[in-house]
């Protein structure tokens, strides 16, 4: 199966877990069983109206998924997902 | 509080002077104890992707991290916080880093560089539950 990488400030989310093993054959799949598997991460990774929050950039294995297919860009077992919000920020 | 060996506490002080008078960043490696105390154990320099705002902007690419991660898992490292510089601008968090700041938990490190000499640096968690509740509170370094 595909496995998701947590990052550190979501894991108390997702039981502590560093990775999550889905079952999937697409990204959006992957990420739907990771909250299906654990609730408590959707409000973290989705906007109320259920879009991926715009600092949260999925990829899959080393390629950014946004540049891909997307949620319909196609997983398989041994893939490696990570979830990586963004670093950013600056003086004023 | 974040504990830090002095020579990561130099060597990310040290970058801000490299990069000046741009902004530097990177990663803090490490594990955090039962405590919640972060104790880095390595340092990872990653490029700054805002090279149209540099002198005031910093952005980590993603695959950089992913990199970093990587390696640092292999080490048996997580990411526990993030380091950036202020070129002429004191070490504290401005309103762009709270709302780009977006690992609950983690470290972050922000050093003032005046005139290309490293100054002050100042450690800040963020805590909260979301984005809605979210503030970097400062806390302690200890090196050593």
């Amino acid at each position: 199966m595909p496995k998701i990488h947590i990052p550190t400030p979501l894991r108390q989310y997702a039981g502590k877990l560093p990775a999550v093993d889905v079952k999937a054959g697409t990204i959006g799949d992957a990420l739907s069983d990771l909250v299906a598997q654990h609730p408590d991460l959707r409000r973290h990774l989705y906007t109320d109206d259920g879009k991926l929050r715009a600092f949260v950039n999925v990829y899959l294995n080393d390629e950014d998924v946004r540049y891909l297919q997307k949620d319909a860009t196609a997983v398989k077992d041994g893939d490696s997902i990570s979830i990586v919000p963004s670093i950013a920020g600056g003086r004023n | 509080m974040l504990k830090i060996p002095q020579s990561a506490y130099t060597s990310l002080r040290q970058h801000g002077e490299e990069t000046y008078p741009h902004e530097c960043c990177g990663v803090l490696l490490g594990q955090m104890d039962d405590n919640g105390v972060r104790i880095v154990t390595s340092v990872a320099r990653a490029g700054n992707t805002r090279t149209d705002s540099a002198h005031n902007r910093y952005n980590i690419d993603p695959k950089d991290l992913i990199r970093i991660q990587r390696e640092g898992r292999g080490r048996g490292e997580d990411i526990i916080g993030f380091y950036h510089s202020h070129p002429d601008h004191p070490a504290q968090w401005s309103s762009t880093d709270l709302a780009e700041a977006h690992w609950f938990g983690c470290s972050y490190v922000i050093t003032s560089v005046e005139r290309g000499k490293a100054v002050l640096t100042n450690s800040f968690e963020l805590t909260g539950n979301d984005e809605n509740d979210k503030k970097l509170v400062a806390e302690k370094i200890e090196v050593g």
